[in-house]
């Protein structure tokens, strides 16, 4: 569906290295490109960088003591790492934290309305992406009046995913949606990913540990180890690939392996490291 | 004795009730004040989770600003609206020099800047206005200063006119406070900022912004409570005290609930007076008041730590 020649490139990041409290050394020259349209995924174990990633493209690091000291991050060919958060989402760029970050004491409505903070185009254009909202996610219009802390991780997820649309965004940059959810929600949330990709063209930056899953949803993948990106390509392909197949999914040529031996085979053999 | 505790002091309130309604009106214009100067806590406390300590000396700092301005010849409502403007750029001073380069601290070290700011702005203050003390412009403001007399059930009631302008201009900001915190866009920032800061940065909420205006916000309610409580006790740095009574009407309503800091401030202010009344002269000798509203916290927090009206923590199991 996907055609990478045509498309143009919204986002693109050369080269990044992050450090943490001027000492941890957490990204070692991570590049990617974000075409427009498209959902790209981000894989890796935990502490391989994906989220850093996300939040030096965001400009989040700088209240964790972040920062990014080399290599530089693009959007729309313009370069956006001294941006403040707030600027980047006026440019149409926002993130959807892991964790789901919901404001607890607001509402579920209320919340929605926080992602329409930036905007200037009247109260009108608002409540429509309201409704487009709750037509993406009727069980959030269900819930409309409980205050966000009583709802459940799945509702917390779309409520999250839902605020960041009210932006209206060009590109979500959502870190690990799967995270503590229920199989069968994992997948009703990625539909809604895809839909919400097809049908308001919104690109995406996912990260996400759940390979088997993003890499179904996604066109295109990145995967990082230890802060480096190790393998990049379609996901089809990369679905294919014996390595990612052994390594992330768990299966190999004999069929499924235990976990165990998948462990121990990974430490012997530093993986493309 | 007994007899002295649990019943003589009910029988008085019932024999007297011109008295008693006298002493709870007494009690419920310092309690208005204390409420007032508990929203300027929380307010700041819900938005950046920061305890500020300061709100005090902003009392005093925008009263005496008040009465300084109007003495260099100023009238008195351009007084007011340049009073708002010297806050206004205090609230900016404090989030440039002070609040911006400690993002991401730890709160502790937030509240101590906060400690800072109030030594600062008394040094600061004494040097620009000097340490003695001045009046409240009340009559220049168009406060009016007669009394009403009431004579509900034959007894006397005296209510001063510059109480009644206090209670009723408190109301309507505490009013306004909420109508702008539930409905507005800047509000819902407030209370998300409150909620969860990394979120509000993610969504484009803009911390400096919001700071700000929350610490303008206070400003302006130190201003109120400086006007209110300075046409009653005059104007000097002793003012700072009763921003001390804020804390247990903090213990007592939660920091976070703008209904807490309202009804703690009534109780408080008006317990207090009655205790004293009643229970400290003829008991403990008097001067109660400076104790009494801690002892009644403590007693709440024992039960209720998160205060009578705070967020509850949501947590789900």
């Amino acid at each position: 569906m996907l055609d990478s020649g045509r498309t143009e490139t919204l986002l693109e990041v050369n080269n990044i290295e992050v450090i943490y409290n001027h000492v941890i050394l957490v990204l070692k020259g991570v590049s990617l490109s974000v075409p427009k349209g498209g959902i790209t995924a981000l894989l890796g174990g935990n502490g391989a960088g994906k989220t850093t990633t996300l939040k030096a493209i965001s400009n989040l690091l700088h209240s964790e003591r972040g920062e990014v000291t080399k290599g530089s991050i693009v959007y729309r060919g313009e370069r956006v790492q001294d941006l403040d958060p707030a600027a980047l989402v006026k440019k149409g760029v926002i993130q959807v934290m892991e964790g789901r970050h919901c404001f607890e004491h607001l509402t579920i409505e209320e919340n929605l309305m926080t992602g329409a903070f930036t905007r200037r185009d009247g109260k009108g254009a608002v409540a429509a992406d309201l409704e487009m909202v709750y037509e993406y996610f009727p069980r959030l219009k269900e819930r409309r009046k409980s205050q966000a802390g009583y709802t459940s991780g799945g509702e917390q997820q779309m409520c999250a995913i839902g605020r960041a649309l009210m932006s209206r965004p060009e590109t979500i940059l959502l870190d690990e949606p799967s995270m503590g959810l229920a199989p069968q929600l994992v997948e009703q949330i990625f539909q809604i990913v895809k839909a919400v990709n097809e049908g308001e063209g919104v690109s995406f930056l996912l990260a996400e540990q759940n390979t088997n899953v993003a890499l179904r949803y996604a066109h295109y993948g990145y995967i990082l180890e230890n802060g480096r990106v190790v393998m990049d390509g379609p996901a089809a392909d990369l679905r294919e690939n014996p390595d990612v197949k052994e390594f992330y999914l768990g299966m190999s040529d004999e069929g499924r392996k235990s976990f165990r031996d998948v462990r121990s085979y990974r430490r012997r053999k530093r993986w493309l490291a | 004795m007994l007899n002295e505790i649990f019943i003589k002091p009910f029988v008085d309130m019932v024999e007297a009730p011109d008295f008693l309604m006298q002493v709870l009106w007494e009690g419920l214009v310092s309690g208005i004040l204390y409420a007032l100067i508990a929203l300027g806590f929380v307010l700041i406390y819900r938005s950046s989770r920061i305890f500020n300590f300061a709100q005090g000396i902003m009392v005093v700092f925008a009263a005496l600003t008040l009465v300084g301005l109007h003495a260099m010849g100023v009238p008195a409502w351009i007084c007011v609206v340049l009073t708002l403007g010297v806050m206004f750029v205090l609230a900016v001073t404090i989030e440039r020099v002070v609040l911006r380069p400690l993002v991401g601290q730890p709160d502790i070290i937030l509240f101590m800047a906060t400690i800072g700011i109030t030594l600062f702005l008394i040094g600061f203050g004494e040097i620009i206005f000097g340490g003695e003390n001045k009046v409240m412009i009340t009559e220049q403001l168009g406060i009016p200063t007669d009394s009403v007399l009431l004579e509900p059930w034959g007894g006397l009631l005296i209510l001063e006119q510059k109480d009644i302008t206090a209670v009723a201009v408190a109301a309507l900001l505490v009013v306004a406070l909420l109508v702008f915190l539930n409905k507005t866009r800047m509000g819902r920032a407030i209370r998300a900022l409150g909620d969860d800061h990394q979120a509000a940065l993610s969504v484009g909420i803009s911390l400096q912004t919001i700071w700000v205006l929350v610490w303008f916000i206070a400003g302006i309610i130190a201003l109120v409570t400086g006007i209110a409580w300075g046409a009653r006790a005059g104007v000097s740095f002793a003012l700072e005290v009763i921003a001390y009574k804020a804390l247990p009407v903090l213990m007592l309503g939660g920091l976070e609930s703008i209904t807490g800091a309202i009804v703690g401030g009534l109780m408080i202010g008006m317990l207090e007076k009655l205790f004293e009344i009643y229970w400290g002269q003829p008991l403990l000798g008097g001067n109660t008041e400076t104790w009494f509203a801690f002892v009644l916290a403590l007693i709440v927090l024992l039960f209720r730590p998160q205060g009578l009206f705070g967020e509850r923590i949501i947590e789900r199991v």
